[in-house]
Parts: C-alpha cells; structure tokens; sequence
C-alpha cells in the first residue's frame, strides 16, 4: 500500500433545504495522494477545498464513489475511529478547536477519546508538546496564547493521536508573518521527520512552493497537478483560476513579457536572483 | 494647510496600577493631511489597534492628543461624538458585525445614529453600496446569506456611509483569497479617488499596502519607528524583516542581488518597479 | 472594560491543600457547610474556624484574596445582621430607636450570622482558588458517576462545564470587540430609557450569538474529528486517586462534623 489517500471517482453534493437545489461540489473526481508526500491544495474560494479536506476523514461522506484511507473505504462505519485518528485535521479558527481550558489538557483530548491507557497519554501529550515548542505552556490557559501559539497547540492535539497523515485546512490564514512562519515550520518538520502525510489548504503561493507536489481545484475539478515548480511556471494559467504565482515567477514573468527569456522556475528569492544576475551579465 | 488629523506625543498605558500595566503606544507624533492614503504597518502587539481606536475617540490617551482638523476631540463631549463619525473605523472581520434583517439596513445603521433625514439616508446607503461594489439587487437580502467577500464589503459599506473624514481600515483583506483581496483594495482605491477621501489602512501585510501608500508609519514597540514614503522605507528593508514583518518578494530578490555585489536600488516593493529598475540597470551596462 | 472581569479565579500552587484530591476537597467542604449550620455556641465556632484557618494557612492563599471574594455580597451581609439585630426577640435592651429595638440576644445572632456567612463563603472561594477548574469538574463527573445508573448524563454535563470555562474569556473578548465597532458606527449603549438600552443591546447580542453558534459548530466538527463520542471508552490524562493524605483529612472532617454535633445535642 503505497497511497495515504485514494479517491475515486467522488461526487458530492451539500445536502439543502427542502424546495432549494442542492449545490454540487464534485461530478467526478479522482485523485491519489503518495504516503509521506507533502501536497498543497490550492485554489479560489469556493472551489471544494474545504469539502475535500472533509471527506478524507469522512466528515463528509460520498454520495458518490469512494475515498479510501489508508487502505480503509471512508463510508466503512466500523473503522470511523480509526480513520479519524489516523488522518488528522487542523483548522483555519484555532479558537474554535480548542476544547480543553489548560493546553495540556487540550491536547490529551484525543487520546483520552480513544481510550489510551493514561501514562501513555502523558507521554504524548509532552512529547507532542516539545515537538511543537509549547511544552513551557503546558499548564496556561488557551486564550492567553497568541494566535500562532494557539495553533500550534492544535496541531499538537493532532500529534498525540499519532496520525499517518496531516490536514490543514488554511491554518495560517488568521495568523500574522510571525505566527505564520511557526506554524509552516513545524507542518515542514512532521512532513520530513516523522514522516507524516501532510496535506494543506492555503491561499498563499510562498507556502504551497514549500510542498512537493501542489494541487489546483476549480469547480470541483483538478485544473492543475504537479511539482510547484511546474505549476507556478503556467502564469496565464493561475491568472485564469484566479490565483497568483510567487512573486518571483511573477517578476520573472514580466521580465519575459519585456523581451528577456527567463526560466519560470525559480521559486525561492535566492534562485530569483540567480537568475536575474544571469540575466544582467549577459 | 492644516492637516485632518494630527497626533501628538499620544501615549496609552493599560490597566494601570495593577501588575499588568503596560504600555500599548508611547510617544507617538504624526500629522495626515487631507487626501492622504497612509499605511500603518507594525506586527501584534506593535500598538496598530490601541493607536486606531485613538483616532476617532474609542479610547482616551493616557496622555497626548489627537486633533481632527486642529481640534482635540476630547474638547467636550460633543466633539467626541462627532469624532465618531468624521472618523470612520473598519475593524478587522467586519462582517461580524452584521446585524440587522437586510444589507440595506445594516448599512444605513451609522446613518440612521447620525440622525439624518430618511432621503439622506437612503442616498448615502445606494451611494456606499455602489463604491464597495455590492448589487442594488443584495440590498434587500439578509445580510447573512452572502458569501464572506460579500458581506465583507456591507460592512465596509456601513462605514463609508457615514461619509467621514478619515476612513480607517484594520486589515480589510484578511483572510480573503487573492481575487476577493484584489477585489476589496480597487474599491478602496476607487472611493478614494471618487472623494479624495483620506485613508488610513492598518495592516502587518506590506505588500498590499505599500502598494497602494502615499506614505507609511512602521509601528515598533509601541512607538513609531518610521514615517515616510515607502520607497524610502524599503531602503531599509532589512530592518523591517529585523523586527519581524515580512516584505515583499521581490524586495528580498534585490537585496539578494545587491549581496550578489550587483549595484542594483534595492527599495522596490512591487513587480513593476522591479522590471523597470531591472532594465535600467542593464541599459546601463550597455552603454558603458 | 469587561476584560478586566476575572473569572475562574484559581490560584495555582503546590501547597497539600493545592495537591488534595478535588473529591476529597469536595466532600470535604459539604461537610464543613454542615456542620457550620449545625454548629452552636462558641465552642462549635471556635472548632469550625479553627478548621477554616488551618486549611487558608496550609493553602498559603493570602486572607486578603478572600476577603476580597466578600466584597459583592457585603451589603447582603450588613443588611442580614441589622435585621437580626432589631428583629430577634429578646430582654436585654440595648438602645431603641423609633419602633426600633436593639437587644443583647439581637447582637449575638448578628455577629453569629456574619461570622457564619463570612466563614461559608471563604471556605468555598479556598476550594475555587485552590482546585483548577477541570480537576474540579473532573472530581464533581467522578462524584456524581453513581447518578450515571438512572440515566442523568454526567458527563455529558462535565464537558458543557469544562467548554463554557474554556470559552468564557474568547466570548467576554467577541463582546468587547463587537462593542467597539457599533460605537464606531454611532451605536450608543450609554443614554436612554431602559427600553432604548435594550434595544441598542441588539447589534451586540445579534453578531454575538450568531458568532457563538458559529462557533458550536466549529467546535462540534473539531471535536469530531478528534474522535470524540461521547464519554463511553474514554479515558483520562490525570487519574484521580485517593492518598492517604485525603483519608486522614476526611475523617478529620467528619471528626470536626462530630464534634459540632455532639456539642449541640450536650448544649454547650
């Protein structure tokens, strides 16, 4: 078994009020995500990210063809918990996921839910802790907390399930460049030692160049699928789904409109300027 | 001329005399001049939302003032009143605020307190509703069954309409995706033209704000680090990285260039300066 | 402004009455509430203070923090004594005044009265000031889990306690903020009659409620997605688990509770 997430074929449509026609999210999609992989979920309001990251622990369920999770189908009532615990989420409101009134508290939710034996929970918990950086906050209360912190405690609170793979649904999006900064640390370092699938929704490019692999949705469909560096170099693409590219493809890309012939590839400011340095010698 | 709004040596310490005193803004001194779009940009806790609430007399200076077109607002109570409404403020997530059965009368609540006449009124809202650029057609709609970019822009509606001086917005795009980001600033950018309305936009994003700036405050520590264009404060943009706000791209691609030992003006901040300062140096090259 | 309001006044410490189990604590303070109501005289008085300092003083919570707890119900308190004060029967006559009569007997029932408050309220806010809140919820779920038997949902009623704990302070800072921003729209929660008051509480509360369910809602699904379901299989982080310490201080509390007892039914 070599997929963490395989979709198949998924239609989904939001159940409405009587008389109202329902909204269909997905007709037909089909989608693998590698284990161990980090892939980012991109695209514009709207478009079914949300709904996606929903059905990979079967909050959502299909009203047509199958999500399976680690080998296990998603619609399968018997191994609910065990989906949930091993497929994580994180999401964008860090107050609104925060049960517990003392962090240490707050992370040992989950393993008390699966009914984990209680020095083991405690070891979790701290190890959970020190891994994000929270563990000197351990006996404070939540709202005390700045909004990057208080996110982290979130993601420790997945930590201590032991998950196989991560969802973030917008993590950053109400964090300011500091909180930011702390939160796409840690998601980077779980991806890379602990070997944890991750998969995040965001709305910002210079986060989604952090994945291996970057997805676009439109309409409930793939619209594009690739390394970031192959996808950020489509800008006219981007520019039709209503994104736009890193800064750097984008100032590359304007320099091409002018005449240059640049690469679309640089990702990162230091290969940016690489490139551009190239450029002024010749 | 004398400027709308000037603040002078404002300083504000909460809860004092107990252990959590402290100090929210220190010192600061700062003039707007009529027509004027400033940016005032500073991470949490750099005093950006305590120096807001000052302007417009939400709260009162622990010492200093703050004088709308050469008035202190804390003159009388009248004069703090009317503060309220010459000085308009957006806070952040405004949609939260949303109350009211219909978009249009949420939109006419600031109004309505203002105690206009019903036509007034009813001008005011169609004409707000116009600049942020929501539909005749959502005006009689439930205020709660927009889309979250749509009811953004009520909120920012029932500010406009109480036509102020001074328009303050508190991070008016968090949280947005890039289109409905895009989408929010050209409204701003278009009122502003349609009324040479001053602006203050408050925000620890750089790249929007600069952008759209005539001149930017830095906030640091309670106290105003710098205050000027921005292309003068991208000079020293390391220094804002320094205290913790992130800056544009292609701002760091150029002083990565200049460490490249390449003389290159490193103070861009958007894609189009950039090209151009780009060929200009390569011009450059070739002549000589 | 409403920030400053504390709540969940818990001051942590590591002091044996810190560490005392929260059932113990609990127990311990409804046996303590009886016997200061059964309690008469001033020996009963004496043993029953004697009890309540011991226990501040091993807490090391400054009687000032206590003190400070009565302040609210001062009033209540003055007002119950000058009744008793005027309205006990009795023959000793201290002075009159109008149709007022103070007496000896009056007195003694005043300063019991006080001395009984005073005494009842500090011996609760040292329970709240020493016992965090999710040890005390904790400890009332685990009293009560006998009720679990005639189907009274226990812990049901525990995680409603310990998630209105958690959100108090997020909900009393949404009302702040909101308030701010009507203001700046001209909303004016300051002048009027009490029927304009009220009504210019609705661009408050409205946001306010629709903000809370939003976040339920949030919460729910968070929940959820932390395998959640309720409290059948679950298990805890910190086990509650009686030491010797907390037998010897319940049986010193039933010994004080005796004693009360014993003093009345003699007399004394």
């Amino acid at each position: 078994m070599k997929q963490a997430v395989e979709i198949n074929h998924l239609a989904y449509e939001y159940p409405s009020p009587e008389g109202e026609l329902s909204i269909q999210v997905f007709r037909d999609l089909s989608l693998t995500i590698a284990k161990g992989s980090f892939v980012a979920v991109l695209g514009r309001n709207g478009c079914g990210k949300s709904t996606l990251a929903k059905h990979l622990n079967a909050i959502c369920l299909p009203s047509g063809g199958t999500v399976y999770v680690f080998g296990r189908c998603t619609g399968n009532e018997e191994e609910l918990m065990e989906i949930r615990r091993t497929v994580g989420m994180v999401f964008q409101n860090p107050d609104n996921q925060i049960v517990a009134n003392v962090v240490e508290e707050d992370v040992a939710f989950a393993p008390e839910n699966l009914g984990v034996e209680s020095s083991e929970i405690r070891r979790r918990v701290d190890d959970a802790l020190k891994k994000v950086g929270m563990y000197d906050y351990r006996t404070h209360a939540p709202h005390l907390l700045s909004g990057g912190q208080k996110q982290r405690v979130a993601i420790a609170g997945v930590i201590a399930m032991l998950p196989e793979c991560i969802v973030l649904d917008e993590p950053t999006a109400m964090l300011d460049p500091q909180g930011r900064r702390e939160v796409m640390e840690i998601i980077a370092k779980l991806n890379a030692e602990r070997d944890i699938t991750v998969v995040l929704i965001t709305h910002h490019m210079e986060e989604a160049a952090m994945a291996d692999r970057v997805i676009i949705l439109d309409r409930g469909q793939v619209a594009a699928d690739g390394t970031p560096r192959e996808v950020f170099s489509q800008v006219e693409k981007l520019h039709e789904l209503g994104l736009a590219p890193p800064e750097t493809v984008e100032l590359c890309w304007a320099m091409n409109e002018t005449g240059a012939n640049l690469p679309l590839d640089a990702l990162s400011c230091e290969e940016c300027a690489e490139v551009l340095a190239k450029w002024l010698a010749t | 001329m004398t400027p709308v709004l000037e603040v002078i040596d404002l300083s504000h310490i909460y809860s004092v005399g107990t252990p959590f005193q402290h100090a929210a803004i220190e010192h600061m001194t700062f003039s707007v001049q009529r027509g004027e779009l400033i940016g005032i940009i500073g991470h949490t806790g750099s005093g950006k939302s305590t120096l807001m609430q000052h302007l417009n007399g939400l709260l009162k200076p622990t010492s200093g003032k703050v004088l709308l077109n050469g008035v202190d607002i804390w003159k009388d109570k009248a004069t703090t009143r009317s503060a309220r409404f010459k000085v308009g403020l957006v806070f952040q997530y405004p949609e939260y605020q949303l109350f009211e059965e219909t978009v249009y009368k949420d939109i006419a609540f600031g109004p309505t307190n203002m105690g206009l006449s019903k036509q007034e009124i009813d001008r005011r809202v169609r004409q707000a509703a116009q600049f942020v650029g929501v539909p005749e057609a959502h005006l009689e709609k439930s205020p709660f069954d927009l889309s979250g970019g749509q009811k953004r822009r009520v909120a920012i509606a029932g500010v406009i309409a109480m036509e102020p001086e001074v328009l303050i917005l508190d991070e008016p795009t968090a949280g947005l995706d890039p289109e409905g980001r895009a989408g929010i600033l050209k409204n701003i950018e278009a009122y502003r033209k349609a009324k040479n309305a001053t602006i203050l936009m408050v925000s620890h994003a750089m790249e929007d704000v600069a952008r759209m700036a005539d001149r930017l405050l830095v906030l640091d520590h309670s106290r105003i680090r710098m205050d000027a264009e921005p292309s003068e404060v991208f000079r020293h943009a390391w220094e804002l990285e320094q205290i913790g706000l992130s800056i544009p791209q292609v701002t760091r691609v150029f002083l990565r260039l200049r460490e490249m030992g390449i003389s290159i003006d490193s103070s861009v901040y958007t894609v189009e300066q950039a090209v151009r300062e780009l060929q200009r140096v390569k011009g450059g090259k070739h002549q000589c | 402004m409403l920030k400053d309001i504390t709540l969940g006044q818990y001051f942590p410490g590591n002091t044996p009455v810190h560490r005392m189990d929260p059932r113990t604590k609990l127990i311990l303070l409804v046996v303590y509430i009886v016997a200061l109501f059964v309690a008469k005289g001033v020996i009963a008085y004496a043993l029953v203070a004697a009890f309540l300092i011991t226990a501040v003083a091993l807490s090391k919570i400054k009687p000032k923090a206590l003190f400070k707890g009565l302040k609210p119900i001062l009033i209540i308190v003055i007002l119950t004594a000058v009744l008793n004060l005027f309205y006990a029967q009795g023959e000793r006559v201290i002075f009159r005044i109008w149709k007022l009569t103070a007496t000896w007997e009056g007195l003694e029932t005043a300063v019991y009265m006080i001395l009984r408050i005073v005494m009842l309220i500090s011996g609760t806010f040292l329970l709240t000031y020493t016992t965090s809140p999710i040890a005390l919820t904790d400890g009332l779920e685990s009293l009560l889990s006998p009720l679990k038997k005639i189907k009274v949902p226990v812990h049901e009623i525990a995680m409603m306690m310990c998630i209105a704990l958690r959100f108090i302070p997020t909900l009393i800072e949404e009302t702040d903020k909101i308030m701010s921003a009507q203001k700046a729209r001209g909303a004016d929660f300051e002048s009027g009659n009490i029927f304009q008051r009220a009504k210019a509480l609705i661009p408050i509360l409205v946001p306010l409620f629709i903000s809370a369910f939003r976040r339920a809602d949030e919460l729910a699904t968070a929940m959820e997605c932390r395998c959640y379901q309720g409290g059948d299989g679950r298990t805890k982080m910190k086990v509650l688990s009686y030491a010797r310490r907390d037998l010897v201080t319940l049986a010193l509390g039933l010994l004080l509770l005796a004693a009360v007892i014993t003093l009345k039914a003699l007399g004394l």
